[in-house]
């Protein structure tokens, strides 16, 4: 079969926005990173808890479209039992192919959730050096 | 349950019940002197007879059948414009008309014509006092919308055509959102050069008119046969536009009784809508486009709302949010009137039509609640 266009948004896409996983913000976080800006399209926050270098638990908040949404919560998927190490090599195409693709367009307005996941381990590691100094 | 009428309407089955034979029996060629010609050019002239009655135009003559929307408001820009050069080479619009007026308007502007666009207010009526310093006498045309398709302001069209005509040449309005839906009459309006489409009328889409009042000059895009007075060459499309002609009829008798109906259930919708927390209206609260409804709510975005209520609830909605946009910019309709782009992103547009019931709204409203409420909960903002 001929490659034929992707029309709309995967099934994966859509079972991420309808039931996102790990919605919310993690109180007294180890880390948190906020990427994005409300005018130019969609904002996005993940805070995580690291324990002995490993994300134990990760949680978003979107201000977006759908696959804004659904990004993020693939994000916290990926990223749940991760080394910090590994976490921070996770990529948007990394995302993007886990959810079965995206549509171009969306590719990069609203694929932001390793951004966010990685501004995230930057503030932890940030806080980190503060405690170790 | 469809509430998305702004976007596509479906044909009334009555039209298709009038308009099939001339797919199959009376397909002839208008053009041909043959019986079977002949019929066909009975349909496309009696077509014609019923859009004029529509608008009130002073004569069949003056409709001429294009192929969409867009194409008539090409029609009606370019054409009027480069047929009237010689008397000048301005061009204006108000900064809410759509993207098929906007970008022949561009076109022009990349032709050397010089091109103003006239600000609305917050609820979408035209600025008249920057419209009466704008257009002068070397604008040619100015295009106004009937009405607005995404906020349902309908314009003070009299009193626009009165300005322009104080001082400058030719007015064209597009009604596509309007024609059908609200009274036109090209006439008493004072409109020049008016734009219809066969499908927002419930009519088959490849079928649209551009009225261009008697004594004004058009100069065609589309040179060929000649057929539409010279305007519009190509076969007819006569199964389109015989179908559009029906439509136009129906939606003419039933005006009276339908714009009432729909009033109704928007009114009600409007009621129940703006108890959501943080939710608005965007657009004017009253003297809308009948059933036409447009709302936002703060910290929740537009194509988020309209795939929750599609794949939940089963219900078909639109929006003017950047996510949704070819473009990724929110809707310019909403930026003129004053939005944020934040604002923009949460916006919802629902228009019922023929098929929608008072009855259904209590399940719609409490969709729209449970999604504003679940998105609400995701938010970052």
């Amino acid at each position: 079969m001929e490659d034929v266009p992707q029309i709309g948004y995967s099934k994966k896409v859509m079972d991420h926005f309808m039931n996102p996983r790990n919605v919310g913000s993690i109180e007294n976080p180890d880390g948190v990173g906020r990427v994005g800006n409300p005018v130019c399209g969609d904002l996005m926050e993940v805070s995580i808890r690291v324990e002995d270098g490993i994300i134990t638990d990760v949680k978003f908040k979107t201000f977006g479209c759908g696959s804004a949404i659904a990004t993020a919560s693939m994000v916290t998927e990926l990223a749940t039992g991760k080394t910090l190490e590994e976490a921070d090599r996770i990529t948007r195409q990394d995302v993007a192919d886990e959810l079965e693709g995206l549509p171009p367009r969306k590719m990069h307005c609203s694929n932001l959730a390793a951004d966010a996941l990685h501004k995230a381990i930057e503030d932890y590691r940030e806080r980190h050096a503060e405690t170790a100094e | 349950m469809y509430l998305d009428h702004t976007s596509a309407v479906p044909v009334d089955e009555r039209v298709v019940g009038f308009a099939s034979r001339y797919l199959i029996h009376d397909f002839g060629n208008p053009s041909s002197l043959h019986s079977v010609g002949l019929e066909a050019k009975r349909g496309l002239e009696d077509a014609r007879g019923k859009v004029k009655e529509l608008i009130n135009a002073e004569s069949p003559a003056t409709i001429i059948f294009t192929g969409s929307a867009t194409e008539s408001n090409n029609l009606a820009i370019r054409g009027t414009a480069l047929r009237n050069k010689k008397a000048g080479t301005k061009v204006v619009s108000s900064a809410i008309e759509h993207i098929s007026v906007l970008n022949p308007m561009k076109e022009l502007q990349k032709r050397g014509y010089t091109y103003d666009v006239v600000p609305v207010s917050a609820e979408g009526f035209v600025d008249i006092d920057v419209l009466a310093e704008t257009v002068t006498r070397d604008t040619v045309v100015t295009s106004i919308n009937y009405a607005n398709d995404e906020i349902g302001t309908i314009e003070r069209i009299r009193e626009i055509s009165r300005i322009v005509h104080e001082n400058g040449q030719y007015l064209h309005v597009n009604a596509t959102a309007a024609a059908g839906r609200i009274p036109v009459d090209v006439q008493k309006d004072g409109i020049d050069l008016l734009t219809l489409s066969s499908n927002d009328m419930y009519g088959p889409r490849g079928a649209a008119a551009l009225y261009v009042r008697e004594g004004v000059k058009v100069q065609t895009l589309l040179p060929g046969g000649g057929q539409e007075r010279g305007l519009r060459s190509g076969t007819e499309n006569i199964f389109a536009i015989a179908g559009m002609g029906e439509a136009a009829a129906i939606a003419g008798q039933e005006m009276a009784s339908e714009g009432p109906r729909l009033r109704k259930i928007a009114d009600a919708y409007l009621r129940e809508i703006l108890t959501i927390e943080d939710a608005h209206l965007t657009g004017p609260p009253a003297g809308r486009l009948p059933g036409h409804l447009s709302f936002r709510f703060d910290r929740i975005e537009g194509e988020s709302i309209l795939l929750n209520l599609d794949t939940a609830f089963g219900i078909q909605v639109t929006t003017g949010s950047a996510c949704s946009s070819r473009t990724l910019e929110p809707s310019h309709v909403l930026l003129a009137i004053g939005l944020k782009h934040e604002e923009a992103h949460g916006s919802m547009i629902m228009m019922p039509g023929r098929s929608n019931t008072l009855e259904e709204i209590p399940y719609v409203v409490d969709a729209v609640r449970k999604t504003v409420e679940r998105l609400r909960l995701i938010t970052a903002m």
